[in-house]
């Protein structure tokens, strides 16, 4: 998925004059054919993400539409005051791809895990928060939201992530849940890569005569409210899953959307309060918090 | 080291007449950054007067000249100035920081003639370095003029903005820094270790000038347009509070709140008599 957005982003800049690439400090093969063929709109300027945030409003006040690229947790915490000013009050036509949503960097340990950029960032008014599932995702995201008037934030996970969205829909919407199934007691509701251990839970489920759906958000803010609320009306028991804190994401925006429908039981799966503790692979640190494929199995059999 | 505010230059007419603007902001909203409004008043006017291109009717004519204030908190100068050259009436004056007002204490961009809204401290440079980078972009030839503080200059993202200008060759980028040397508790040295800006600057690769910051003539020399191939950096050395005798060089007089009409009339008092050269 990290390849395919910067793929996509050198298509569309061969397109669109107004697209500039700002990068911190990567690797040096990223983007190679970007800056051979677009030198005077490729910029790597430093590992320096305050002046990243600002200077890239500072093009977007000039009509052009920066791309900025580096690692979630510097890309939200460091900058979060120009984002929320320079990017969110005035409306920028930036766009943030953040590497590494969730846990993806576990190995480098608890300074470069992103487990709380969805929250900050859904306080940002005019802010749109979009977390793909996968390649397939995030090339539909890119085209479908190259003009959008205001910032977005790209929550990029790691990279030869499975893909779950092929053939699901055709062409992307801001806001607009996705559901699989036809089932409506019980629903899974989950953002970005988790959408692939929704998808294995509901096979598993329903090789057991177990009826569960699926409701996909790629967009975590605006999410379509009343959508959710007409999707929800039949369902009893809803299960939210997602790669952050249960404090501020899908978990709590859901909850904020259905706090006031009746006869529903709601449970957040996702990181605790707390600070993450321990190194190992991703899917390694997913399991240590019951947040693997097995983990949430198992507290849904409990619930349904 | 050159003492560049040796000369005390005496207030003009029109000095007076955008200080007694200020006041009047500070009597409408009873409030307001007195002493960082009174030190910017003639790099404004010079700015405005002789330097910038712009069009108050035409605030968005795409060879306007940028001009950022990045020490957002002496917004009551710019407002003065832009006032003056026809962008918003003086009405606005007497609803500062009020409800519903036009003009708060910091700029906002929604005001004509501000570009972006400042006021966090730090960020109107970077926005500055993006305006000047997209500027080269497009090939217009049109300048970007960013007003920087010492005291903002604790901001470590004003450091990062000068590396990115400097490393960017922006040749039509002018920071301009209103050195008063006094911010809220006490000096940029004695509050933050900062001194020795110009060797700072110097070192930070920027074409380095210094003056007298109330000095109208030196401003406009220094501010004269010059091809370079670097960003400039001009070091106006001023007092802050100026023109005001008591608020001069006084940390007291930062900024007020609940100003009475007795403090206003004393401070139009002051800025009226004739000052000692």
């Amino acid at each position: 998925m990290r390849k395919k957005i910067l793929e996509e982003l050198y298509k569309a800049a061969k397109k669109n004059k107004k697209i500039v690439f700002i990068g911190s400090d990567l690797g040096p093969d990223i983007l190679k054919n970007f800056k051979k063929d677009f030198p005077d709109r490729f910029f790597m300027e430093g590992a320096a993400e305050q002046n990243l945030i600002s200077s890239a409003s500072g093009m977007a006040h000039e009509g052009f539409i920066p791309y900025v690229n580096t690692i979630a947790s510097f890309l939200t915490r460091r900058c979060y005051e120009q984002i929320y000013i320079n990017l969110g009050m005035h409306k920028s036509r930036v766009r943030l791809i953040a590497n590494g949503g969730g846990v993806v960097y576990a190995p480098l340990g608890p300074t470069h895990l992103a487990l709380d950029d969805i929250s900050l960032l859904k306080n940002i008014p005019n802010m749109t928060i979009l977390v793909p599932a996968d390649s397939v995702e995030v090339i539909k995201m890119m085209r479908a939201t190259i003009n959008h008037n205001g910032p977005i934030y790209f929550r990029i996970a790691k990279g030869g992530d499975p893909i779950s969205t092929e053939g699901m829909y055709k062409k992307f919407k801001i806001g607009k849940p996705y559901k699989i199934g036809k089932e409506y007691k019980n629903i899974i509701v989950s953002t970005g890569v988790m959408l692939d251990t929704a998808l294995k839970i509901r096979k598993e489920l329903n090789s057991k005569k177990k009826q569960i759906g699926i409701v996909h958000c790629p967009t975590i803010k605006p999410l379509d409210s009343s959508e959710i609320k007409k999707i929800f009306k039949k369902t009893v028991n809803v299960i939210t899953i997602e790669e952050h804190g249960l404090i501020g994401g899908l978990g709590s925006t859901i909850n904020d959307i259905l706090k006031l429908e009746k006869n529903k039981k709601i449970i957040n799966l996702g990181f605790p309060d707390s600070f993450v503790k321990g190194y190992g692979r991703q899917h390694e640190m997913l399991k240590k918090y019951n947040l693997d494929f097995s983990g949430i199995l198992k507290k849904i059999k409990k619930i349904i | 080291m050159v003492n560049y505010l040796k000369k005390n230059f005496k207030l003009d007419n029109r000095s007076v007449y955008l200080r007694n603007l200020i006041i009047d902001g500070l009597e409408g909203g009873m409030r307001g950054h007195i002493g960082s409004s009174m030190s910017l008043v003639e790099i404004l006017r010079v700015l405005y007067d002789d330097i910038l291109h712009f069009n108050p009717k035409k605030t968005k004519l795409e060879n306007r000249d940028r001009f950022i204030l990045s020490k957002g908190h002496g917004c009551l100068a710019l407002y003065s100035i832009l006032i003056d050259k026809g962008f918003f009436s003086e009405k606005y004056l007497k609803s500062f920081c009020k409800i519903d007002s036009m003009l708060g204490g910091h700029p906002d961009y929604k005001i004509p003639g501000v570009e972006t809204t400042t006021g966090s401290l730090g960020h109107g440079l970077s926005i500055g370095v993006g305006m000047a980078i997209a500027l080269k972009i497009k090939k217009n030839k049109s300048k970007v003029y960013v007003v920087i503080g010492d005291g903002e200059s604790n901001e470590g993202s004003i450091w990062e903005a000068l590396m990115s200008a400097y490393k960017n060759k922006l040749d039509n980028l002018i920071i301009i820094l209103d050195h008063n040397n006094l911010q809220t508790y006490g000096s940029p040295f004695q509050v933050a270790g900062l001194d020795k800006l110009k060797q700072k600057m110097i070192s930070f690769g920027l074409i380095t000038k210094e003056v007298n910051g109330h000095d109208v003539k030196g401003l406009k020399l220094a501010l004269s347009k010059k091809k370079t191939n670097r960003p400039t950096m001009l070091i106006c050395h001023t007092i802050k509070g100026k023109g005001i005798s008591f608020a001069e060089n006084n940390v007291n007089w930062h900024h007020k709140a609940n100003l009475d009409s007795k403090t206003i009339e004393s401070l139009r008092k002051s800025l009226n008599k004739p000052l000692i050269i």
